[in-house]
């Protein structure tokens, strides 16, 4: 990871809380990471562990009510976005930061064209006039890789399949040249070869647009392909994050070791039987004060019963800046 | 587009033939004579000469055919006839109330307006109400003004019209004095002055006979906003950085109308059956009073033809609400 370097994206201290009838739900708590120029940053963990509410929380795309953001800052260029106004907020929305979404199949408006949907945020962001803008959706067609865009531009979402209609959601997201795009599950939805076509042109719109990525999943097999660093999520809490390297090497949280033994291996015949993480994820409805991974832990003790461990570095460089984990326990004795 | 409209077309001619043979069928078995409305001190054989003069002591099928060479040859003969000065339909008998020997589609001719005005314009009134209402109550879900709307639609829904237009009749025109309280029918706009009459002894069965529209038309609506509002493709709209009005007033509602606008649709034949309650508490002298006129005098005639001229129009909006679901929706295709 490049040193010094500043990071176009910084969120220190996330936290976001959904008030529901039933009392207050903290899905993510003191949320940190920075996101440095053209990264790719990683984001696993099960359903649930407040990966894409974290995302959605930065540019305020959660509903609210109920959901509110209670603190932290999220910087981008040096500004607070969770300081500015309404009208600011939407023009940093698809101008700054691209959004793709989980599912292409109802992301796009079935009544409004492919071109119209594309041309939105150029004429909104960047004031093309509508024939500039039809001229740029084209060609933002042809980047993702959609034959004959020019003509594709005047058909619906629904003549499109899967794999194309997430295209299109790509090319909605980079229409303006975003410095960051945001991946909340773009695979999930598709099947495997779609899959693998998506990440092959994510990837290579990286190299050639050079926007920074932060690319949510729960396939840790993905992240290990196109990552450069990952972060952990459980329980609303980032539990390990580090190069990606480092991390599949020598994961030192329990969640990231067993999470990395429940992918199937396709090696030897009829190997050892897939393991699960025995248990439920925890129920968010009070601030932490222990570890939330305590029930599931098999080293857990009496320390993680009632304090919840911070982020520590592993490898001697700040918190963030290199491998950290917030766990009690360490590979080989208690910390 | 065409051929689908064409081949509706085509199939609604055997539909509208049976329609129109059961109509005159049901009619016909009905107990009740023509005389029945003749004082009884009319002798037998008097009687029995008035209906050989009506042509009422025919077969029942000769009678409904010549209904149909009536309805399908004569009646717009005589209307082409009325338009150009030809003579196509010199000589034709035409098809003559048996209560006032006056051709029946001069009675309609003479009735309808009256329906269309009162009636037709409670309809409008009652979508530029609801439509509105409807948007900004899914909008602002459980606000004030939703909960307000909620109110509203329910008194609209459950209160008749003979208790809402006595009501308003009541306090508008008996308290307030703004308006009269019975329609003119006589009344000719030929001034300022007569507008100005027209339009305030329109109002109070206008809106009565509005509220009642209103108050369904606008649960659709909200309800199909609400729908709507909780699309995906509404998140990738505010993603984009689309300011609210947009997101709701341009991708959530042209969604949302698809099935009001059916709705609607379906909804306009009504209008030309008159309201015959709202009609009769406010002397306006519509189609539904000559409907209800005809059934007590046992005038075939006149109801067999009113009731397959509702049948026409019910078949009619029917094809007009599929073509403009699809003109609304492109994932309908009908070729």
């Amino acid at each position: 990871m490049p040193d010094g370097a500043v990071p176009v994206l910084d969120v220190r201290g996330l936290k976001t809380v959904f008030r529901t009838r039933g009392g207050e739900v903290h899905a993510v708590n003191s949320v940190s990471f920075h996101l440095q120029p053209g990264e790719l940053l990683g984001v696993v963990g099960e359903s649930g562990s407040g990966k894409s509410v974290t995302m959605m929380s930065l540019i305020g795309l959660l509903p609210s009510p109920p959901a509110e953001v209670r603190a932290g800052e999220v910087l981008l260029d040096g500004r607070d976005l969770l300081k500015i106004g309404a009208d600011e907020l939407r023009d940093v929305r698809g101008a700054k930061i691209g959004f793709v979404f989980q599912d292409p199949m109802t992301s796009l408006n079935p009544v409004f064209t492919v071109g119209s949907q594309i041309m939105e945020p150029l004429t909104r962001h960047m004031g093309l006039t509508k024939a500039q803008a039809r001229d740029r959706a084209a060609e933002l067609l042809a980047l993702v890789g959609i034959p004959d865009a020019k003509k594709r531009l005047k058909d619906y979402p629904h003549q499109f399949s899967g794999g194309m209609r997430q295209r299109v959601m790509i090319a909605i997201a980079l229409a303006c040249d975003p410095e960051v795009l945001i991946a909340d599950e773009p695979t999930t939805a598709l099947d495997v070869t779609i899959q693998a076509q998506i990440i092959e042109l994510v990837k290579d719109l990286r190299q050639k647009l050079g926007m920074a990525i932060v690319w949510i999943t729960h396939d840790l097999g993905v992240i290990a392909g196109i990552a450069d660093r990952v972060m952990v999520m459980y329980g609303g809490q980032v539990v390990e994050q580090g190069p990606v390297r480092q991390l599949f090497s020598d994961p030192r949280h329990p969640y990231t070791r067993a999470l990395l033994k429940t992918i199937p291996s396709l090696h030897g015949e009829r190997a050892a039987r897939l393991q699960a993480i025995e248990g439920q994820p925890p129920i968010l409805n009070a601030a932490p004060v222990a570890c939330p991974f305590r029930a599931r832990c098999a080293h857990a003790h009496d320390r993680c019963q009632t304090e919840n461990p911070q982020r520590r570095a592993v490898d001697g460089l700040a918190v963030g800046q290199g491998h950290d984990v917030a766990c009690h326990w360490s590979p080989g004795g208690a910390a | 587009m065409l051929t689908f409209t064409l081949r509706r077309l085509l199939l609604a001619i055997p539909i509208l033939l049976v329609i129109s043979l059961v109509i005159f069928l049901l009619v016909d078995l009905a107990p009740g004579s023509p005389m029945s409305e003749i004082p009884l001190t009319v002798p037998p054989d008097v009687r029995q000469r008035m209906i050989e003069a009506l042509g009422a002591d025919q077969p029942v099928f000769v009678r409904y055919l010549l209904w149909l060479k009536q309805f399908f040859w004569v009646e717009p003969m005589t209307l082409v006839d009325g338009w150009f000065g030809t003579t196509f339909a010199a000589g034709e008998q035409r098809i003559l109330s048996w209560q006032s020997r006056s051709p029946v589609f001069t009675i309609i001719g003479q009735r309808i307006p009256q329906t269309l005005t009162v009636v037709g314009t409670a309809y409008l009134v009652g979508i530029l109400i609801a439509v509105p209402i409807g948007i900004y109550s899914a909008y602002r879900q459980y606000s004030v003004f939703d909960q307000a709307g909620t109110l509203f639609a329910m008194i609209g829904f459950s209160v008749p019209t003979f208790f809402s237009g006595t009501l308003f009749i009541i306090i508008f025109a008996v308290w307030l004095g703004w308006f009269p309280t019975k329609y003119d029918t006589t009344l000719v706009v030929t001034d300022w002055d007569s507008f100005v009459q027209r339009i305030r002894q329109m109002a109070l069965p206008v809106m009565t006979l509005g509220l009642a529209n209103a108050a369904a038309i606008s649960r659709y609506m909200r309800s199909s906003m609400l729908d709507n509002m909780a699309m995906d493709y509404v998140r990738t709209a505010r993603a984009k950085g689309m300011s609210e009005r947009v997101v709701v007033l341009r991708h959530v509602l042209r969604n949302s109308l698809i099935p009001v606008v059916t709705v609607i649709a379906l909804g306009i034949p009504s209008i030309f059956g008159g309201a015959i309650i709202t009609e009769n508490l406010f002397g306006v002298n519509g189609i539904g009073a000559a409907l209800i006129g005809a059934i007590h005098a046992n005038d075939i005639p006149m109801v067999q033809t009113l009731a397959f001229i509702f049948a026409v129009l019910i078949v009619l909006f029917n094809l007009i609400a599929d073509i403009i679901y699809g003109l609304l929706d492109p994932r309908i295709r009908y070729d």
